[in-house]
């Protein structure tokens, strides 16, 4: 955001509604990115008020800063380092311990802070009132109350971020047992030499954690203080015969525990807590071992259904509308500023009938299961199943995207926790038939060899889903975690929250997805009219006539297919002079070719969203073993195929 | 009657109790090879040391102090299976006979010390649990640092079970968490530190992830970490 006049920040635990109070805070004109080389999603709003323009970033939901997940390590360095005017800590009512626990990790980050404790209203049904006045006396900082998603307290929340941004107070140190603070008594003295961009006590207090980036840090203008942390840490140990970590996480929670039970006043057990809660009653069903799979098979068939049948409908009568304005020709001939155009627009045209019917309505759906708590259900009861890929049960979810369209799906493994689970899923989404390589299987095989071989080669796909999954899990370097997650209660979503979520990640593709398809279908097209192809031909033949057996025009069309899937079929239709694909190719043929579609690299989007995601490195890897993976195939395909054929 | 022929009784006993609900006579003449009339006699003797209960046709079943000698001898059997076949490279079908002879004559010492450097391993290699020794530690990391000190460690008093093996609603204290400190750090950030009173909510069917409600919020944790979650006395009642 451009000429803010203040950067606030809000942090806190996931599923607390820290979301909401950012829609509540900023208008529609948000951001969603990445974090800089960081698989983390960023968001980020405008706040005006009394004629300030104050930039709201929401901070990605966590729980500590002591895992050194990415997630906390962008959380950490952008308050310390940012420093942020206001940050904002946003915690659940109904779990005060485990939110203070990390309230009390932000208080040693010495930022201008702020407690939002929300959701009070459903604290309430729980019988549980928190007095916010001795909280705030407690803790030395303001609270504020609030039900953000009635918008209530919303006023007095930005009226306390005003007053903070101006007076940046520093909020009181808190000090815990006598054996943690006596070291970082040693260690403090000793820092002032040393010129770090952190506070000092927090420094003190890392360094006895052990943590690897500022032993880093301070290690480079002074060793001897690293050496003498790390001995005390030793001692801390020696004490409580636990890792520091560990020793210090317990530490802050005895004092979490301490206020907690100061501020929150129990009722006793009465009518309203007797009957089980909603949440409760949902998961009965959601978390049942039948009817809890019916549930999840109910809610992934409903996507796929919309993938095939309205999606595709959706798809098939918006190119329809557009082929009015222009038609793809892949033979055009005429001036390149035609040629040029032809191609651009063909590339607008997917685009269109890629967003409209698939992308927004997944996003949508993912949105609300997101929002509502029922995706955590999800993944509960698919765990076990994705262990065979290495992954856990939130994998799940790119991978139903990726039958849609493996763009967004790739965007989807943000959710996973560590880089390696991330990469892992995003390779194994690219796998996934979407919509566009279902149209190629069932324009070549289904239709003019049979549909069982179109179904074989989806079971084949799926089976090379697993086996891939393994190889690449045993390959793909790094640590994989199993699954420990936080079970919110269910609420109704927030339509507004939906919405905004769905448009901004919408719009953060399309400025990947359009480009990519209008420039790189104007390029081939240009090639094309340049003579440019034919040689290609000529160059691919070894691959495509001797080694998968089919007829030399191929390499065209598969390089079509770069640019999109189904392009594959038109280009093939114009060149053969006919979409009777029976007639001029074997059934062999036929099924060796929608195999190497299916398997070699995605298109010219997704190697992009890789990139963008993971970097050029991986996504060409990605896009290389693809590539051989699909010619190795194809080709054993070819041979094995002719010999029962 | 020598110690490794009551051990190995206790044993069979222990096997057959946990398939059929006590254990036989002639069932456990078949399993360890010998005839009826000598099992009665054991059994007889068994049953007088106070090891197990027994009634004539049907079947002995063990008490406290039996159930704990055969805790004690499986966590040793099993231990050497990970040694022999992790350490030693052995067929993983020869192991289980080669630990049955050896799992009489090694003390709680070695005991403890393959456990430390076999990372307190979980499972088996054939996949049966391998119970945590009765040490006062909080965690594996605290019996390193005791194994390196020389420290004393007090001896639980009170037996502990893993997480898993709670019934839904039943509600514990976290004693012991068995692992990788990673995992461990993980746990507690979310609240699962020593002494905090956690209870189970609901497990799902084939071995997946747990659900527990702990500090008021609810985690779902993968089965793996959670039966390695270790809780003391189990009562009944809200968390």
């Amino acid at each position: 955001m451009k000429n803010a006049d203040y950067t606030i920040a809000l942090a806190g635990n996931a599923n607390v509604g820290k979301s909401v109070i950012f829609n509540q805070l900023t208008g529609v004109d948000q951001i969603i990115g990445n974090w800089p080389g960081k698989t983390v999603e960023r968001a980020e709003g405008l706040l005006l008020h009394s004629g300030k323009r104050i930039r709201v970033i929401d901070l990605p939901g966590i729980y500590s800063f002591s895992t050194f997940s990415m997630e906390e390590l962008v959380s950490r360095d952008f308050i310390a380092l940012e420093h942020p005017d206001a940050v904002i800590n946003v915690i659940d009512a109904s779990a005060l311990e485990r939110n203070l626990f990390f309230t009390i990790q932000l208080l040693e980050l010495a930022p201008p802070l702020l407690i939002a404790v929300n959701q009070i209203d459903l604290a309430e049904k729980k019988g549980i009132t928190i007095d916010t006045k001795k909280l705030s006396a407690l803790l030395g900082v303001p609270v504020v109350p609030t039900i953000a998603i009635r918008g209530k307290g919303i006023a007095d929340l930005t009226d306390a971020i005003t007053s903070l941004m101006q007076d940046h107070p520093v909020p009181p140190v808190l000090y815990y047992g006598k054996e943690i603070e006596e070291r970082i008594a040693k260690i403090v003295p000793r820092l002032s030499k040393v010129t770090t961009p952190y506070p000092v006590r927090w420094t003190a207090m890392k360094l006895l954690e052990r943590d690897s980036s500022i032993m880093q840090v301070v290690s480079e203008q002074d060793l001897g203080i690293v050496t003498t942390a790390g001995l005390l840490a030793g001692e801390i140990e020696s004490i409580h015969g636990e890792p520091v970590c560990v020793v210090m996480s317990a530490e802050r929670y005895q004092i979490a525990d301490r206020v907690a039970t100061e501020v929150i006043t129990m009722r006793t057990p009465g009518e309203g807590l007797q009957k089980k809660s909603l949440t409760d009653r949902l998961d009965a069903v959601a978390l049942h071992p039948i009817l809890g799979y019916l549930a999840v098979i109910a809610v992934l068939g409903g996507l796929l259904v919309w993938t095939f049948i309205i999606g595709a409908q959706v798809s098939a009568f918006l190119a329809e509308f557009l082929s009015q304005f222009e038609q793809y020709e892949p033979v055009i001939t005429g001036p390149l500023m035609d040629i040029l155009w032809n191609g651009a627009f063909t590339g607008f045209t997917a685009g269109v009938t890629l967003v409209i019917p698939y992308v927004l309505p997944f996003y949508l759906l993912l949105a609300v299961m997101e929002d509502s708590g029922y995706l955590t259900r999800i993944s509960v009861m698919l765990d076990r199943g994705m262990h065979k890929l290495g992954l856990h049960g939130k994998a799940i979810i790119p991978m139903i995207l990726g039958y849609g369209c493996n763009v967004p799906a790739i965007y989807a493994c943000r959710i996973m926790e560590t880089p390696k689970q991330k990469t892992l899923a995003a390779f194994l989404v690219t796998l996934v038939p979407c919509t566009a390589r279902t149209v190629v299987i069932l324009g070549l095989v289904a239709a003019f060899v049979n549909i069982w071989w179109a179904l074989a080669l989806y079971a084949f796909d799926i089976l090379l889903i697993l086996v891939a999954g393994r190889i690449a899990f045993k390959a793909v370097p790094g640590e994989s975690v199993g699954l420990i997650m936080e079970m919110p209660d269910y609420h109704v979503p927030s339509l507004s929250v939906v919405l905004k979520q769905t448009w901004t990640r919408t719009k953060s593709l399309i400025w990947i997805v359009f480009p990519a398809y209008i420039i790189g279908s104007a390029i081939i097209q240009g090639f094309y009219a340049a003579g440019l192809l034919n040689p290609v031909n000529d160059l691919l033949s070894p691959v495509t006539v001797l080694w998968l057996g089919l007829p030399a025009v191929i390499g065209i069309t598969l390089i079509f297919g770069i640019v999109r899937k189904e392009l594959t079929i038109l280009t093939l239709a114009v060149i053969f002079h006919t979409t009777n694909f029976g007639a001029v190719m074997s059934p062999v043929q036929l099924i060796v070719l929608a195999l190497v579609s299916m398997l070699y690299i995605p298109c010219i989007s997704v190697i992009l969203v890789l990139a963008s995601e993971f970097g050029w490195k991986k996504a060409l890897a990605i896009s290389a073993t693809e590539i051989v993976m699909a010619i190795a195939l194809g080709g054993i395909a070819f041979r094995v195929l002719s010999l029962v054929m | 009657m020598a110690q490794e022929q009551v051990e190995e009784y206790i044993e069979a006993i222990y096997d057959l109790e946990s398939r059929d609900g006590s254990a036989k006579t002639t069932a456990i003449a078949k399993c360890l090879h010998v005839a009826p009339a000598s099992v009665t006699e054991v059994l007889k003797s068994l049953s007088d040391k106070g090891f197990i209960q027994y009634e004539p046709y049907r079947g002995a079943t063990l008490t406290y102090e039996g159930k704990e000698i055969a805790d004690t001898i499986k966590r040793k059997h099993r231990l050497l299976e990970v040694f022999l076949a992790d350490v030693l490279k052995l067929n993983r079908e020869k192991v289980h006979d080669e630990a049955c002879r050896m799992e009489h004559t090694i003390s709680g010492e070695t005991e403890n010390a393959l456990c430390r450097m076999l990372d307190a391993p979980a499972h088996c290699p054939h996949g049966s649990p391998i119970i945590p020794c009765n040490k006062g530690v909080g965690s594996c990391a605290e019996c390193d640092g005791a194994g390196k000190t020389d420290m004393p460690v007090a001896i639980r008093d009170k037996k502990i079970i893993p997480i898993t093996e709670l019934v839904p609603e039943q509600k514990g204290q976290i004693a012991f968490i068995r692992g990788d400190y990673k995992v461990v750090q993980r746990l507690s950030d979310l609240g699962l530190t020593l002494g905090t009173s956690v209870s189970v909510m609901r497990k799902t069917p084939m071995d997946g992830p747990v659900e527990i409600l702990v500090r008021r919020t609810k985690l779902a944790i993968d089965h793996a970490i959670a039966e390695n979650i270790f809780i003391e006395s189990p009562g009944t009642g809200n968390v």
